[in-house]
């Protein structure tokens, strides 16, 4: 049981180790020249306008809240997709079927709102 | 047993990460080190025989709730000279006191709890499988309920967050 689970630690452990070593690899063989232009902030060209650590807007975090909840509701999708077709074989597909659609129903609702609401508009 | 070895490895990775969490100054910094915390967590989970709830708590703990982490931080906008140690009084002294109280009485607790034996779990157990099958049938009304749960949020947030 356990032991199907060593592919993805072997995957991790090697993402790791190659991120590791390639920054590592650079760290130590790139060159390291100090110079007043190199060091200097870079801004697609034109001179920078103030520090980057400007207050951000609240519509950002109405955004991410959003994606949260709505990345919840795909969660429960998931497992439904996984065994909708056995639900089917045993003779419970329309049950089945019936019990997702309320559930995507309520969140539709949802988002209608958040389309009424015009919350997702930037301005 | 290589359970065993696991479980230390992920155990030192939550508990050390978290540490580390605790005690950073810059809070950005510690958001990146509760991440590697969740993954900790998540190998946990893995050993529990929960691998859906390993993947959720990936997906959803160190991919969007810490998403909104760190744009609460970028919100707060601390700059360098907010982020200093607060001196240590004595209210904290006696906080810290009590938390420590508290873990002594946990630990006594925990090293009196008689383990029940292990049991074989069903073939699915905590599989999407396994938890879908129990959600989609047992579990109906709460699954519903959740739906109502998650428009509350929807409407809350957008209430909250989309003053004219």
């Amino acid at each position: 049981m356990i032991s199907s689970y060593v592919p993805i630690l072997v995957l991790f452990v090697f993402a790791g180790l190659f991120a590791g070593a390639f920054l590592g690899i650079s760290a130590l063989l790139g060159p390291k020249k100090k110079s007043h232009a190199g060091d200097s902030i870079y801004e697609c060209g034109p001179a920078p306008v103030g520090g980057a650590r400007e207050r951000f807007s609240v519509k950002f975090f109405l955004v991410a809240i959003l994606f949260i909840l709505f990345d919840i509701e795909v969660v429960f999708l998931f497992p439904w997709a996984i065994l909708f077709r056995q639900f089917v074989n045993e003779g419970m597909g329309l049950f089945v079927f019936v019990e997702m659609a309320v559930f995507l129903v309520i969140l539709v609702l949802g988002y209608i709102f958040v389309w009424r609401k015009r919350a997702l508009d930037w301005r | 047993m290589s359970e065993t070895i696991f479980f230390y490895i992920f155990a030192v990775i939550s508990v050390g990460m978290v540490l580390l969490m605790i005690f950073q100054t810059n809070p950005i910094v510690s958001a990146l080190y509760l991440v590697f915390g969740f993954f900790g967590v998540a190998g946990l989970y893995v050993l529990l025989s929960a691998p859906f709830v390993a993947v959720l708590q990936v997906l959803v703990y160190a991919g969007a709730i810490m998403v909104l982490f760190l744009f609460v931080l970028m919100l707060l906008n601390l700059r360098k000279e907010d982020l200093v140690y607060d001196r240590l009084n004595w209210r904290k002294i006696g906080v810290g006191g009590v938390a420590i109280l508290f873990l002594g009485f946990l630990a006594h607790h925990f090293t009196r709890i008689q383990i029940q034996p292990f049991f074989d779990l069903p073939e699915n157990f905590g599989t999407p499988e396994g938890v879908g099958r129990l959600l989609f049938t047992t579990y109906l009304i709460p699954f519903e309920l959740v739906s109502i749960l998650l428009l509350v949020a929807i409407i809350g947030a957008v209430v909250l967050g989309k003053r004219q």
